[in-house]
């Protein structure tokens, strides 16, 4: 099997991948690991998707269902069911995949884009000490399991985490006659959108107990008991502020990291804090014709950044193929500088800069007004305002070519203004 | 002067509502007038699953077709408990009409069909 352009993984990032990339002279293929497109959107039954792409709000099965009426008739093979099990690269990349239709399937690819999507971090992430009974799980999994399947996975439950899975399970489990004890939060504020704490805590008066951690689990076959306890300032529990809760369910939400391990053959040059691959604005990674998009490149908050951001790697892996470019490359850097943790694209290729660069990152702290700047050769070059900026919502920014005063690496930094 | 977050959309507007009902903080028409439901009568969207009675997808995803009294959220679920779909379902079709006579009807939110989810 021969192919132009092979993209690893059917949900938010894949789709508007494959749609952008669409073009009656290229062959793309689609690989989905599960028996339908449309990935996680398919167990997210909530509200508020698709703002930014759509102007209307839609649940995570409708904002799916948009992108795969799209891909209909379109000229664009799928294969579902089916998992990528290995790609090196050669000449052209080979990959090799399994399914229980086909078994074993090699095939060749000119071009790959990686939207595999991220993973959730388990109990053994964050070192829980305690018993290790049954009844602790990821938030997602839940979800899953209540969604799809319809499972309710626990009767009395606490969340340690206050990411936005966490949240939205805690009204979920709550909606199916669950009672959820509380949400524990390490940091001293919340790592979900403020809304969700709202419409998922503060509607079913479930508290919220920040700067907390879960320090004892019980339970000889299933959970039986947590304790939480507060941190202080370095994270170390505070002895006799224990607190008591008689649970049958944990679910954790805790992070989530991009599912990426699978590519680690293709020595791909990867980001110690976004865990993914360090890419340039066209989303390629260090290995020619490989880019990467979506939550396999960096967690995103919104699935409309997500899709975007597949669009744009769709976009640039057709031009890639098309135009045939392999000249040189002029790879400098765009890093983060004072209260920023990452931002993406990391590189900023000189030689293949036509359009403007839209640059995605976070900042480090929690500030009420602040103001982003881009700095090249110590001069500010553009400069952006912001309010309630969080660790926890993504920041945009767009560079225009002639924002840029010369070939040099750039630094994008955060001021609060007090 | 109460301080709400708008739950409108995920970018979160932080409102203020003044007694006239005046509101400020919004970046969206839609803030003012979420703001101003809140504060007289709230009313949230709904979005569940009910069984169904196919093998490869035993549940179906719907919501209401506009947000509901939040008072009336348990009692709409209660009435979705026995609700078993048996046929082919169309992303939209109507499941349920008329909640507990609130006028909003219950959607689905995905296609299923004999033949397979969704493609």
């Amino acid at each position: 099997m021969k192919t132009d352009l092979t993209i690893v993984g059917g949900g938010a990032a894949g789709l508007a991948a494959a749609l952008s990339a669409i073009d009656p002279q290229l062959n793309i293929l689609i690989i989905e690991r599960e028996p339908r497109l449309g990935g996680i959107l398919n167990q997210c039954i909530h509200n508020g998707f698709g703002l930014h792409m759509f102007q209307e709000e839609l649940t995570g099965p409708e904002y799916a269902n948009r992108f795969i009426e799209a891909l209909k008739d379109k000229h664009i093979d799928i294969l579902l069911g089916t998992t990528v099990i290995d790609i090196q690269k050669k000449t052209d990349f080979e990959i090799t995949l399994t399914s229980e239709a086909n078994g074993y399937q090699h095939l060749t690819s000119k071009a790959v884009i990686i939207a595999s999507g991220c993973y959730e971090r388990t109990r053994g992430a964050v070192q829980i000490p305690g018993e290790r009974p049954k009844g602790i799980m990821p938030a997602g999994s839940a979800q899953r399991y209540l969604n799809m399947e319809g499972y309710l996975v626990g009767k009395r439950v606490f969340i340690l985490g206050s990411g936005d899975i966490g949240l939205i399970m805690a009204r979920r489990m709550t909606l199916e006659g669950a009672q959820v004890l509380g949400v524990a939060e390490l940091m001293p504020y919340s790592n979900g959108l403020t809304r969700n704490i709202v419409q998922c805590l503060n509607d079913f008066d479930i508290p919220l107990y920040l700067s907390h951690t879960v320090t004892d689990i019980k339970g000889k076959d299933i959970l039986e008991q947590i304790t939480i306890q507060q941190v202080d300032d370095k994270f170390e529990p505070i002895p006799g502020t224990e607190k008591v809760f008689e649970v049958d369910t944990l679910l954790l939400s805790i992070g989530l990291i991009p599912d990426v391990g699978l590519f680690d053959s293709l020595q791909m040059k990867k980001s110690p804090i976004t865990k993914s691959a360090i890419v340039d604005q066209t989303l390629m990674t260090n290995v020619e014709g490989l880019f990467v998009c979506g939550n396999a490149l960096h967690v995103h908050d919104l699935v409309d950044w997500v899709s975007k951001e597949g669009e744009k790697a769709g976009k640039t892996a057709k031009a890639y193929l098309l135009e045939q470019k392999h000249e040189e490359k002029d790879l400098k850097s765009i890093a983060p500088g004072s209260n920023i943790r990452y931002v993406v694209p990391h590189l900023i290729d000189y030689n293949h800069l036509t359009e403007p660069i839209q640059c995605a990152f976070r900042v480090t702290k929690k500030m009420a007004q602040g103001q982003f700047k881009v700095v090249q050769n110590g001069e500010v070059i553009l400069l952006k305002k912001a309010k309630h900026i969080a660790p926890a919502e993504m920041e945009n920014l767009i560079i225009k070519p002639e924002d840029l005063k010369s070939k040099d690496p750039i630094e994008i930094h955060l001021e609060e203004i007090v | 002067m109460k301080e709400l977050t708008c739950i409108v959309c995920p970018v979160g507007c932080h409102l203020s509502v003044d007694e006239s009902l005046k509101v400020v903080g919004n970046r969206c028409p839609r803030g003012e007038k979420y703001a101003i439901v809140e504060m007289t009568s709230p009313k949230r969207m709904i979005t569940t699953t009910v069984r169904t009675t196919f093998e490869d997808c035993p549940r179906l995803s719907v919501k209401t077709k506009e947000p509901v009294p939040k008072s009336l959220m348990f009692d709409i679920l209660a009435t979705l408990e026995g609700i078993v779909v048996e046929k082919n379902v169309k992303i939209g079709d109507v499941i349920v009409a008329d909640a507990c006579h609130t006028g909003v009807d219950i959607i689905a939110t995905k296609s299923i069909s004999s033949q397979g989810v969704n493609l």
